[in-house]
């Protein structure tokens, strides 16, 4: 589904993340071996790659998590390194970041989880505000109903949908998903997918989305950008990245389209 | 340089505690402060953990004052026990009593929270969310158990004195006035002043060391149960070699 052009009018669209030449180790393993990616504003990029391949180590280098060995992020015009730690918070209220494993809050219930971030964030919020901005959120990803539950009571895919949440709640400019339907069946993924694209279209949010998944990609991506063996290797829409005969592109394809049938 | 992996690895764990500390010093003088949740951590180590020392403190004083008593009697000294028993208790038992129960109950609590938080990426979460976990969860714990190990500690010589009251009225008949006077006039302003300084020292060290390990977990379940344990072996560990530190500080400051 290529929804919106790169272009608007014309004019190319601002760039909201700019990583270039990324590289990054883990003792003797090189996992990222020179990364270059552009999102521009309002645009949902998918990143997609095998297991291990260090898609949750790039998104954790963009949001500041884990420091690369070489190259450059930029995340709305900052560059991310040695940034002093006040104006990274600032930065990183402006970035969303859904975990793989959603990391809700295991102490506290759903509606805590949602004003934790609130209530760390702002000052001179009332108790009364900040509720509507829970309830807000979780009309957003709709979810009033376990406002009052405990998150070991909730399904894979309501964890998910309150993760988002909790990142929604202090209006993000930029979403980070990572693997938001690894583990999920067919259906709750493809409810996650169209909660992605609500998302972009109410916030006008910017997103980089992690999936090894080629449904989920095929329906959130504006582009997308495969990475193998450390490297961006193949950019462009959904159609153009798999209208290939590299045998590596082609196999990932087979593997979610092909195994998945039934035999 | 490698000298050698084990000396390069407990050099590494050496500065990495040593940051640890530094950043709790640095840390706890900034703000904001987060007084819920430091008092939440003060109910969860102080409140919740009075049913245990309560027992084992009532059965620490009884226990020791009955084995306590032939040694005595051999003397027919029966009547210095509540003074035996006083200084013993706040010089060295309540205090050493209180620390390892709470290095068994709250260090492998704080462990095992913390562990599973880093593990399941709830700490990551926060930092992303631009707030501090370490003033969030490491400097509220660690205060918390500074604060309430003392104050436990003086609870269990109470309760303590109540339990080695009762077997010495059962035996030598002595009424609670002077069971209290004579205990009380053996001790001095330096023993309080230096089991309550050796406590805050304690409740420090179970606390730094229990959200060390805890915020430093490895990955996988196993982390967890291996933070958690390694939080109570470790402040064990250390809490008696600080004993052993303390009490020849103040035994050369008794000297002035
Ligand atoms: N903190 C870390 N320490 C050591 N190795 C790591 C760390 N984080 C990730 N790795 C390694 O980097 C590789 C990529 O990991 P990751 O980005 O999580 O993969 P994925 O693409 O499945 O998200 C893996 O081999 C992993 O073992
Ligand atoms: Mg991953």
């Amino acid at each position: 589904m290529q929804r919106e052009p790169q272009t608007q009018g014309g004019v190319p669209r601002p760039t909201v993340i700019s990583v270039r030449g990324l590289t990054k180790s883990f003792g003797d393993r090189d996992v990222l071996r020179g990364v270059d990616l552009d999102v521009h504003e309002a645009e949902n990029v998918v990143v997609l790659g095998r297991s291990g391949s260090g898609k949750s180590v790039l998104i954790k280098i963009i949001i500041g998590l884990l420091e690369p060995d070489e190259g450059s992020v930029e995340v709305l015009g900052q560059t991310v390194r040695g940034l002093s730690q006040r104006a990274m918070d600032a930065l990183r209220r402006q970035v969303g970041f859904s975990f793989q494993n959603s990391a809700l809050y295991d102490s506290m219930n759903v509606s805590e989880n949602l004003a934790f971030p609130l209530r760390m964030n702002t000052t001179g919020l009332s108790t009364h505000e900040v509720r509507d901005r829970v309830y807000d959120a979780l009309e957003a990803v709709g979810l009033v109903s376990a406002v009052m539950q405990m998150p070991s009571e909730l399904s894979g895919g309501q964890r998910k949908r309150i993760g988002i949440a909790r990142t929604l709640i202090l209006r993000p400019k930029i979403m980070l998903y990572d693997e938001p339907t690894a583990g999920l069946d067919p259906i709750t993924s493809g409810e996650i997918n169209d909660l992605i694209n609500q998302v972009q279209q109410t916030y006008h949010t910017s997103s980089i989305i992690i999936t090894h998944d080629l449904t989920c990609a095929r329906n959130t991506a504006d582009r997308v950008a495969m990475l193998l063996d450390g490297r961006m290797q193949r950019v462009g829409s959904f159609a153009e990245v798999f209208d290939t005969t590299d045998p590596q592109v082609k196999s990932f394809y087979d593997y979610n389209f092909t195994n998945s049938e039934p035999r | 340089m490698v000298i050698s992996p084990g000396v390069d690895a407990f050099a590494i764990a050496v500065y990495e505690s040593a940051s640890f500390v530094k950043r709790f010093v640095v840390e706890l003088f900034q703000r904001p402060i987060h007084f819920r949740e430091l008092i939440k951590q003060c109910y969860a180590v102080g409140v919740l953990s009075l049913p245990l020392i309560t027992l084992t403190g009532f059965v620490t004083g009884i226990v020791f004052t009955k084995q306590s008593r032939p040694s005595l009697a051999a003397f027919g000294a029966t009547s210095w026990l509540p003074s035996l028993i006083t200084v013993a208790l706040l010089r060295s038992l309540a205090p050493l009593v209180t620390a390892l129960i709470c290095a068994g109950k709250v260090g492998s609590n704080i462990g095992a929270e913390l562990g599973s938080m880093k593990v399941t990426e709830q700490i990551e979460a926060m930092e992303v969310s631009a707030i501090n976990p370490f003033k969030f969860l490491v400097v509220s714990r660690t205060v918390a158990t500074t604060l309430m190990v003392p104050a436990l500690m003086l609870y269990c010589c109470c309760v303590g004195l109540m339990g080695s009251f009762l077997n010495v009225h059962g035996n030598e008949a002595t009424s609670l006035a002077s069971f209290f006077k004579t205990g009380f006039s053996t001790i001095t302003y330096l023993d309080v002043f230096a089991s309550v300084t050796k406590s805050f020292v304690f409740g420090f060290t179970i606390g730094i060391i229990s959200c060390f390990k805890g915020y430093n977990a490895s990955s996988g379940t196993q982390g967890v149960g291996r933070a958690a344990n390694a939080s109570v072996v470790l402040s064990m560990f250390v809490i008696f070699i600080e004993e052993m530190l303390i009490v020849q500080i103040i035994n050369w400051l008794r000297g002035f």
